[in-house]
């Protein structure tokens, strides 16, 4: 458990090192949604339910989706 | 360079800081606040989910106010995204933009979509009817239902949302949970208030805790089709002005 505890924390921290040193818009867009997945992740474990909930239908889901919708309405007229 | 290491410099002051919050650990007591929510928020709400009764009953003002953030930052997206829109009518719709717009979603999306549609929706609506049960509640669901719509969406662009229902049930939920509010206020004397309002009813039950699921169903439609339109206007303008 703490092994897989531990692995989650590594990718987290990863993709969010790689989403801000990426220059790709799009593969920073669907890091920061896998941060937010694995954050979600580490919220269950800790005992917050419903604050996991959240975070992975609005944080990973969600806001993936809005970003990407923005990018593909930004893209080519900046 | 010098730039760079006062940079430096900062971002190892936050993680000391951090450092020094995460080695304290979680205080071992309850604050008093903290403490009277846990001891008496079984017996004065009878929701078998504490974060629920603290979330929708002793900070549900606060509530009310998260609900009229997204409201009006969906409300602020819409302006903005009008105006553009209009913009790019008077200038030209490009080729492009005309050939990605008739692009039709693959057979794959569109047959998954029919699938999921409904158990998304009913998997939304269980999450806000059960807020008080179980984990999750009104913006948890609603997210889900929004989802929902998104999938729908996408797998038909050219598909309208019903414009006038949404706005109706965004419209009357918000109504609700201020009535609901002023209700516990005449009645029992605070905003909000759940006992003495409604029959508590018995512990565990879908018809328990009062209001609060009362609430959260209409925080779950309101969060739902704030969203749902949200997305669509975004997804309208991607289309270029057609809608």
């Amino acid at each position: 458990m703490i092994l897989t505890d531990a692995l989650v924390c590594i990718v987290m921290i990863a993709a969010a090192i790689v989403a801000v040193t990426i220059r790709s818009i799009l593969s920073a867009i669907i890091l920061v949604g896998v941060v937010s997945l694995m954050v979600a992740y580490l919220f269950l474990r800790m005992g917050a339910p419903d604050v996991a909930m959240t975070e992975a239908a609005i944080g990973a889901a969600l806001s993936t989706v809005i970003f990407l919708i923005a990018l593909a309405r930004t893209r080519g007229k900046a | 360079m010098m730039g760079r290491a006062v940079t430096v410099v900062l971002l190892l002051c936050v993680a000391g800081l951090f450092w020094y919050l995460a080695s304290a650990g979680t205080p071992a007591e309850l604050g008093s606040v903290s403490r009277r929510y846990v001891e008496r928020g079984l017996e004065e709400n009878r929701g078998s989910n504490l974060v629920t009764s603290v979330v929708v009953n002793y900070r549900g003002l606060d509530t009310l106010g998260e609900v009229t953030v997204l409201f009006l930052s969906v409300t602020g997206v819409a302006f903005v995204l009008r105006r553009r829109r209009d913009d790019e009518d008077a200038t030209k719709g490009s080729a492009a933009d005309a050939a990605r717009r008739s692009v039709p979603a693959s057979e794959l999306v569109q047959t998954g979509a029919r699938l999921l549609l409904g158990p998304m929706i009913l998997f939304g609506a269980y999450i806000f009817v059960h807020g008080h049960l179980t984990p999750g509640g009104g913006f948890q669901g609603g997210a889900v239902v929004a989802s929902a719509v998104l999938l729908l969406l996408l797998a038909d662009r050219k598909r309208a949302l019903p414009h006038g229902l949404m706005s109706w049930l965004e419209s009357l939920s918000g109504f609700g949970f201020v009535v609901v509010g002023l209700v516990g206020l005449g009645v029992a004397g605070s905003f909000l208030a759940n006992r003495g309002v409604v029959p508590l009813g018995t512990w565990n039950r879908l018809f328990s805790a009062g209001l609060i699921p009362v609430i959260y169903v209409l925080v779950g439609l309101k969060v739902g089709s704030e969203l749902a339109a949200l997305l669509d206007v975004m997804m309208r303008g991607e289309k270029g002005g057609a809608g």
